[in-house]
């Protein structure tokens, strides 16, 4: 009964977004009151597909064996945590979620949005009706989570073991949360193209919702990637691998995103281009979920290839996608731009931000679809690797870095302030960090020293709009942007201490063997056999030194019955300056094992940073949310009179 | 001046739907041509590398380049006593030679001892073996693991190469390969 719950919560959610998307057509051709009537649907039909994905949650839950979703993707040895994970851990119910965060996101703007226009609005939630309606019919037709096996079999078939791991509960909803939260900037955009009211008031109301969804998406790119990272047990953070790129896009589009609908909001300006990022952010979105859900791309993420959901998924990308686009080109020639301002001033900044991260978004595009235009061309098979990507991109990234510590500095429409005097402290710093790495490391490649040296201009440049005014009285808008520039600043120094210092050994040892890697001694101690709840392991005991005082790290290989597997787990160490890396691999014929050794100083900044920069979008989402707070205590009768 | 730059020409604001366009075409061909996941070896049609192996076992001739082009296709299977995948594999081999096939093994990273014990317990289907301490013959063959196997025909030129054990299914498409080769 569960299961069949859900799946009638599903159909009638979707009836709801099609009378919701009618709605909106009939209230922009003649000027029936629809508003209440929509947020009231937009409302309900959020919380069908709660109810939807909450019976998906308990029949995995239960172990419900009979619903072929869970057969394929669960096991009643799995721990708990996993079966609920498991939830989302395949393609249907990954959909689910998708539409899930999306229908409720539309009801959360139908429910508290009050800053935009009327129009737009009923406008915005009709797009998000439309979008949720064919994620809607994607499930009903091509990916029922709930369809039932019948007879029930016994036990069901189990989780890719790579996918057993805490950071998989978290990683992809997070993920997901931050693609589908672009959704309502797209809505939004898509609205206000419509009735033409790109203004300000609609860049305040999409600011939480681009701040909101990007903050998610850092924390989980930077959570996915440390999970590639010591899962994988190949000792690197980031492959460029075409579902990590996947995720890397919309990153980069909302974060141009973010900052120029601050040019939008406090100076009416930037419009088209603003409307036009929103709508891109989503679309690189969707062209995410389908790269992982279609499985056209070969990739890590193994996911099934399947070329009628792939079709499916094509055809709502290219109506939606395609749609904007054509509404764009037609209504943008309306938009007035609004305030101008002059060559070097703080709009021009932005402006630049937004160009460089658009280059670098559309480098790691291009790179990512280019085998396939390739392929489709000249019939060559042939793949772009992080060769490509860390050359091309990295030092666009690396000029964005030092122009993210001046920005900050420019006041809006013309310069008045001494930046140069500002920065002189920075410039100094930096001239520093390149004298220090030429005397003590010469011998490191010139984009990881060139990467040092911008991480301690940053870093220095970056907290300076708060030098010199009371750091306690600055607004926590401020702060958020220090510690998030700043957190790029450590982020970036890992990086490239990452790139520069790493060093790594491979090697095939007999028991009681010492090898070295870095400044560490290395002893493999013992090999023993061992066992989980699920799996059996082989696991290495190595003794690590250096100087005085020794760690024990336990390597393993784990192999898995259900479904059969076998995963890396590496056994990683972190210090103060580094972390020290060990995976233990087969045994060869004369009683060797292999073992993989890195010593990767300062590897743990990657994700210290990543953690700031979200930190400092925390920090700027609390702020904007008090304000919010203050001004709507102020103005309680207006917001009566709206409901009434 | 941005804002002159950024107030877009009828062209510029068309753009995005064009680049659209082209993307959704070039995914609507990789949907409807699927990607085979077989890239063909580049040592496909190439001759094979000379070489010359030491003995592996007392009881058998050991493998050189020059023997292979006999005239007659045969497969050269890449094993090893201490590779789980190659135990089944050496069934099918069985079945193939039971089927007329000349089937020749290079020994990678193995002891005499032990590929003797390998052959007694699971069969054994090569007419010849070679031993290759070091997996040098191997990495010229562009093998990256094993089991691997290669077609070679009458004249030694590689014609199919084979990553993985050969399935049970697999044996009549290696037996067709061998037909082309012939």
């Amino acid at each position: 009964m569960i299961a069949e719950a859900g799946l009638a919560a599903l159909w009638l959610a979707a009836g709801l977004a099609a009378f919701q998307f009618f709605l909106m057509i009939l209230a922009l051709r003649s000027d029936v009151e629809v508003t209440r009537a929509m947020r009231s649907i937009a409302v309900v039909q959020g919380t069908l597909t709660l109810v939807a994905f909450g019976m998906l949650l308990l029949v995995f839950a239960r172990s419900d064996m009979s619903v072929e979703l869970v057969f394929a993707n669960s096991n009643s040895a799995k721990p708990f945590i996993y079966k609920v994970a498991g939830t989302w851990g395949n393609h249907e119910g990954s959909m689910l979620m998708w539409v899930t965060i999306l229908a409720v996101a539309g009801a959360f703007v139908a429910l508290f949005s009050r800053r935009t226009g009327e129009r737009t609005l009923i406008a915005g939630l009709g797009s998000q009706a439309l979008l949720a309606l064919g994620f809607y019919a994607f499930l009903l037709i091509a990916s029922n989570p709930f369809a039932r096996l019948s007879p029930a079999p016994p036990d069901g078939q189990g989780l890719n073991p790579l996918l057993q791991d805490p950071g998989l509960a978290f990683h992809p909803p997070t993920l997901y949360l931050g693609y589908v939260g672009l959704s309502v900037a797209f809505s939004l955009a898509v609205g206000a193209l419509l009735t033409g009211e790109v203004d300000a008031r609609l860049a305040r109301a999409m600011r939480p919702w681009v701040l909101g969804a990007w903050i998610l998406l850092t924390l989980g790119i930077t959570a996915g990637s440390y999970w590639a990272y010591y899962e994988l047990g190949w000792g690197g953070y980031w492959f460029w691998d075409p579902v990590e790129n996947a995720s890397l896009m919309p990153w980069l589009a909302a974060t141009a995103l973010l900052h120029s609908i601050n040019v939008l909001a406090a100076r009416g300006a930037l419009k088209a281009w603003t409307m036009m990022l929103a709508v891109i952010a989503f679309s690189m979105s969707m062209v995410g979920t389908f790269l992982v859900r279609s499985g056209i791309l070969t990739s890590v993420h193994a996911f099934a290839i399947d070329p009628e959901r792939g079709t499916f998924l094509l055809a709502l990308l290219a109506i939606y996608v395609g749609a904007a686009f054509i509404l764009f080109a037609v209504r943008g020639a309306t938009l007035k731009e609004g305030a101008p301002f002059e060559l070097v001033s703080r709009e021009s900044g932005l402006v630049v931000n937004n160009l460089i991260l658009s280059v670098i978004l559309g480098i790691v595009f291009l790179g990512t679809l280019y085998p396939l235009f390739v392929e489709a061309v000249s019939g060559e098979k042939l793949s772009v690797g992080a060769p490509y990507f860390n050359a091309v991109a990295g030092p666009l990234a690396l000029v964005l870095a030092v122009l993210v510590g001046i920005g900050p500095l420019l006041s809006w429409r013309r310069e008045r302030r001494p930046v140069l005097k500002q920065l002189r402290i920075p410039a100094l710093i930096a001239a520093t960090a390149l004298a220090i790495t030429i005397i003590l490391a010469p011998g490191i490649g010139i984009l990881p020293r060139l990467g040092l040296v911008v991480a301690a201009f940053l870093a220095a440049a970056g907290i300076l709009p708060l030098v010199g005014r009371n750091p306690l009285r600055a607004p926590l808008a401020t702060w958020g942007m220090v510690v998030a520039h700043f957190g790029i600043a450590v982020a970036l120094a890992g990086m490239a201490a990452n790139a520069a210092f790493t060093s790594e050994r491979l090697a095939i040892a007999k028991t009681g063997e010492t090898l070295s890697v870095g400044p560490w001694l290395v002893q493999l101690q013992d090999v023993t056999p061992t066992a989980g709840k699920n799996w059996t392991a082989i696991e290495a005991q190595l003794r690590a030194s250096r100087g005085s005082g020794a760690v024990t790290l336990k390597p393993q290989t784990r192999y898995f019955s259900d479904p059969p597997t076998e995963t890396n787990e590496a056994a990683i160490r972190t210090f103060w300056n580094g972390q020290l890396y060990t995976v233990v691999g087969k045994s060869d014929s004369s009683g060797g094992w292999q073992l993989r050794l890195w010593w990767k100083p300062f590897v743990t900044l990657i994700w210290l940073g990543g953690a700031l920069i979200a930190l400092g979008g925390a920090l700027a989402m609390l702020g904007r949310l008090l304000r919010m707070r203050r001004r709507q205590g102020a103005s309680v009768d207006w917001r009566r009179k709206s409901y009434a | 001046m941005a804002e002159e730059k950024l107030r877009m020409s009828r062209s510029l604001r068309f753009a995005p739907l064009a680049l659209l366009l082209l993307i959704v075409l070039a995914l609507i061909w990789r949907l409807a041509t699927p990607t085979s996941t077989n890239v063909p070896s580049k040592l496909e049609g190439k001759a094979l590398p000379n070489f010359t192996l030491a003995e592996a076992v007392p009881s058998k001739p050991t493998v050189s380049a020059a023997d292979l082009a006999t005239g007659e296709p045969r497969i050269v299977n890449i094993f090893a006593s201490w590779c789980v995948p190659c135990v089944s594999e050496v069934k099918v081999l069985q079945e193939l030679k039971g089927r007329g096939v000349a089937i020749d093994g290079i020994a990678v990273r193995d002891k005499p001892q032990d590929i003797v014990e390998f052959l007694a317990r699971n069969g054994d289907p090569y007419e010849r073996i070679g031993s290759d301490p070091q997996s040098q013959v191997q990495i010229s063959l562009g093998s990256s693991g094993v089991p691997e196997s290669f077609i070679v025909d009458g004249k030694g030129v590689i014609r199919y190469q084979h990553i993985g054990p050969i399935e049970q299914s697999d044996v009549p498409m290696i037996l067709a390969k061998l037909e082309q080769a012939r």
